[in-house]
């Protein structure tokens, strides 16, 4: 079977993005479900997007107080933007490196909740149940993002 | 011969404050491996936040990913923190240590 890219770099500087309406209907699902979880900064699923800078509790807890709302805002803002171009056929630089970010945050979080490792066998598990379920949707979501890591690398 | 030296009165510097010598301690950013992040993504964050070259960011990259670890940036305690702030804001596993 042939795949295209879904993403590619056109000579103008855009981002020509092909996906199936299948694809943008799951991606509007999960970020959706991501958005409805960053009202809630504190909620376990999120611990990979808001992980400790200190090791030191008190310095940590400095650390937290300076950072944690740009972080939420940050994070918030990537959403939106690529939440308003999930029907778009061509993005800018600054939308296309919204997507990377987007879709990082999608694998943190899926990856945390179906404790992804680096012994995770997907040819295995793939099959089994809810949780094949979703590692094929953390498969898909690492595919799409190592095309917009392709073909974001500067030249 | 030999004539001893009187013991002058020197004059040691010292640090004006402990609190400044704290100060002036460098810190060390600190990214750590972890099973999620791919290493391409890696290596584009370390090259888009910090300006290194492809084989400078690929080299960081590999070490965080081989040896579980790697300093990828050092300053005072501000830029360090910024520095973090932006790795945690790319979704990277980074904490900063004193030197």
């Amino acid at each position: 079977m042939f795949f295209s890219r879904q993403i590619e770099r056109r000579p103008d500087g855009r981002f020509r993005l092909r996906l199936r309406e299948g694809e943008r209907m799951l991606l509007r699902r999960l970020y959706d479900d991501l958005a409805e979880l960053l009202t809630d900064p504190d909620d376990p699923a999120l611990r990979r997007l808001f992980p400790p800078g200190h090791a030191d509790p008190e310095t940590e807890e400095q650390y937290q107080k300076l950072v944690r709302d740009q972080l939420v805002s940050g994070r918030a803002q990537v959403l939106d933007v690529v939440r308003s171009t999930l029907s778009e056929k061509i993005l800018t630089e600054e939308e296309a490196d919204a997507w990377l970010r987007g879709l990082n945050d999608l694998r943190l979080v899926l990856g945390t909740r179906l404790d992804v490792s680096e012994e995770t066998d997907f040819e295995v598990e793939l099959d089994a149940g809810e949780r094949g379920r979703g590692l094929a949707v953390y498969a898909y979501l690492t595919w799409l993002q190592e095309q917009f890591v392709e073909a974001l690398s500067p030249t | 011969m030999g004539a001893t030296l009187a013991p002058a009165e020197v004059e040691v510097e010292q640090p004006e404050s402990a609190d400044e010598a704290e100060h002036d301690r460098p810190w060390v950013v600190i990214v750590w491996n972890d099973p999620i992040n791919l290493m391409s993504y890696v290596t584009l964050v370390f090259q888009k936040l910090f300006g290194y070259s492809l084989a400078q960011a690929t080299k960081l990259m590999l070490q965080v990913h081989e040896e579980g670890k790697a300093v990828v940036s050092s300053g005072n305690r501000e830029k360090s923190e910024h520095d973090v702030a932006r790795l945690h804001a790319h979704g990277l596993w980074a904490t900063m240590h004193r030197d």
